[in-house]
């Protein structure tokens, strides 16, 4: 029983991740069918950002000095000034140009704010000190559960019915929503294109600073890499839930988190340094089984 | 009934033109170029077998795909299987069949082999993702990458797991990644006017259309996906002998996306493309690195910092891309015809890509 419950609190919490970052993705995916491959680096370059202005290997942290009330913030405007900004720089320019090329694009732009990061502070892991609290174990029906992951599924649950209610409750939700449904169809009735998709880019670049913290917090280091894992994963994650689909998005992050994590439980000693192997193969199964993703909306059936 | 041969006098200028230019750079690199250039121009002519293979996958069908580089890994590993001497492998790979591992054979066996392996692999899963279409089948070959990361990363007795093989006979000089090059090159061009590859550019320029006038869109990609696997195969052998190590780390995300950069910035449907492309970026990435070792102005030494060299093919990408969307060359072949590029007949109408939106 207190194995069992252990691994239910640890696929929500990596599903929780997961799903933070499948709903950033498919935010914009849904707006201007953009795959944000940069996703990744915002999350990176978030968590860096506490770190500022010092680049001392040991880290002086100076933004994360702050309280957690100036500190949440401030990182979340920082997630989404940066995001905002390359929209208005690099994204908006590819509006009318194929998938493939805007794929490229967003890559190259992951690729110059990696470099950059690596350039002002090299390519070794810095350490965070960041609420060590967190990191101790509270008891929950007789199982030691790290508080981070209660912290952590709590946070995205709030993260998501604030979304929720956003997109379901609000004109610029209702506007989002249209948007992701049918892009031109919108516009003609009356949809602002660049205020729809400047928001999404805000609220998908907050996403990343949510991520960036609970990254840096549960592992107590900076690192260049840390944002790529969870991008590529929130990045198969929109495909399996059907893209365009918001919903599925996050059933699907919270999905293959619990994957990984049943396999790594079940699966035999010698073959778990695999896990991921089969946790892809699954993908590819999924796939193969419902090819246009297991919540796919309406609208993405293909016409002919 | 002749249309073949006129097909064929059409066209023969594109694959002509490309060899013998990187026939030109070779002896130029080899005559003038110091050792460090030279290994310069055998990277270029490797990342030129990797993106044409891409290119005879990618641009033909309109498919993206981000699995490939896992053939460039299943070619090289080969290749460290065939070629390390015997008793480096017993201490190393344990976990090798006996027979492989008392063999040893030269770099000419060994490299087909290595191209036959990855298409034979290719031939078995690509028998289950090309039944995919679309986005879903880029995430699929996504997933087959990721698959055989883990397997090579973690199968330590037989792939030395994380770290690096080594041992692999270092014989690759300038003229062999020529000769790689040129052979990758002509097997895309005959790929390209067979049958197969005119039905495959069909269907991506019009899918439905084209399965109606009978092709078979999953047979055709599939042979596509083969032959492209094969090139790549050959290129992960090359690559083995070329830096004599091997280890996981160099065939996954990062090469990846360098490579289909290259191809989608000298433009993703042509073969003149792929290959300015690779030429384009690697003479970017030589310039900046030589600007980071530092230029004399005027008696002063001036050097860009490091990392300059990344962040400025990253921004000079992004600027290729903004005003030329379908790469340098446009989509369109070269010929003498309207030199340097041949008009196609009309825009292609990228109907598989548009399965993305």
């Amino acid at each position: 029983m207190r194995e069992i419950l252990q691994i239910v609190f640890d696929a929500l919490s990596l599903g929780s991740l997961y799903a933070l970052g499948a709903l950033g993705i498919a935010l914009i995916f849904g707006v201007m069918r953009l795959v944000n491959f940069a996703h990744g680096d915002f999350i990176a370059f978030c968590v860096f950002a506490m770190l500022w202005p010092s680049v001392d290997a040991a880290a002086i942290v100076f933004a994360g000095q702050l309280p957690f009330y100036l500190l949440i913030p401030l990182l979340l405007l920082i997630g989404a000034v940066l995001s905002i900004l390359s929209e208005i720089v690099v994204f908006r320019r590819f509006r009318n140009t194929n998938p493939a090329t805007m794929m490229i694009a967003s890559f190259a732009l992951g690729f110059v704010i990696r470099h950059l990061l690596l350039m002002l502070y090299s390519s070794r892991p810095k350490s965070i000190t960041l609420w060590p609290s967190l990191g101790l174990p509270v008891e929950l029906l007789g199982a030691h559960i790290p508080m981070l992951q209660v912290v952590t599924i709590i946070i995205t649950l709030v993260v998501l019915t604030v979304l929720v209610l956003f997109l379901k409750r609000t004109r610029y939700g209702l506007e989002m929503r249209a948007a992701a449904e049918n892009f031109t169809m919108a516009r003609m009735l009356g949809v602002r294109a660049n205020g729809v998709i400047l928001l999404a880019f805000a609220i998908s670049g907050m996403l990343a600073a949510s991520i960036g913290l609970i990254l840096a917090t549960n592992s107590g280091t900076a690192d260049i890499s840390m944002g790529a894992n969870v991008m590529l994963i929130a990045f198969i994650a929109t495909v399996i839930g059907g893209l365009g689909s918001i919903p599925g998005a996050v059933a699907a992050g919270f999905l293959i988190g619990a994957a990984s994590v049943v396999f790594q439980a079940t699966l035999p000693h010698d073959a778990r340094v695999f896990r991921d192997a089969f946790v892809y193969g699954a993908v590819i199964v999924v796939l193969l089984v419902r090819p246009q993703g297991l919540f796919a909306p309406k609208s993405a059936k293909q016409r002919v | 009934m002749s249309t073949r041969p006129s097909v064929i006098r059409q066209t023969i200028v594109t694959p002509i033109i490309l060899i013998v230019a990187l026939l030109i750079m070779a002896a130029l690199a080899y005559q003038f170029g110091s050792r460090a250039f030279n290994r310069t121009a055998v990277e270029m002519f490797i990342n030129i077998m990797v993106v044409v293979g891409l290119y005879v996958f990618v641009g033909n069908s309109g498919l993206l795909s981000f699995g490939h580089i896992s053939f460039m890994c299943l070619g090289a590993y080969m290749t460290a299987w065939l070629a390390i001497p015997p008793v480096m492998k017993s201490i190393t790979l344990k976990g090798l069949p006996a027979w492989l591992l008392h063999t040893q054979l030269p770099m000419w066996v060994a490299t087909p082999i290595s191209g036959v392996f990855a298409a034979l692999f290719a031939l078995i899963i690509g028998r289950v993702i090309m039944r995919l279409s679309g986005i879903a089948a880029s995430i699929a070959t996504f997933g087959l990458l990721g698959v055989v990361n883990n397997v090579y990363s973690n199968w330590d007795s037989v792939t030395g797991g994380q770290g690096s093989i080594v041992g692999i006979p270092p014989t690759m000089n300038v003229w062999i990644g020529w000769l790689g090059a040129a052979i990758s090159i002509a097997i895309a061009y005959l790929y390209s006017i067979s049958r197969s590859g005119l039905a495959l550019r069909a269907t991506r320029d019009e899918a439905v259309a084209a399965s109606a006038s009978g092709i078979d869109i999953v047979r055709e990609r599939l042979i596509a996906f083969v032959v492209s696997a094969f090139i790549i195969g050959l290129a992960g052998a090359l690559y083995a002998h070329f830096l004599s190590i091997v280890n996981p780390g160099a065939f996954y995300l990062r090469t990846t996306f360098v490579t289909l950069s290259m191809l989608v910035v000298g433009g993703m449907s042509s073969l003149s493309g792929a290959v300015s492309g690779v030429v384009v970026m690697s003479l970017l990435i030589e310039l900046f690195r030589n600007l980071e070792k530092g230029v004399s102005l005027g008696g002063h030494t001036v050097a860009l910092p490091n990392g300059v060299q990344e962040i400025a093919i990253g921004i000079i990408t992004i600027i290729i891309l903004m005003y030329l969307p379908t790469g340098l060359t446009r989509n369109q072949e070269f010929s003498w015809r309207g030199w340097p590029l041949q008009r196609r007949l009309a825009r292609t109408v990228q109907t598989a890509l548009k399965e993305l939106n």
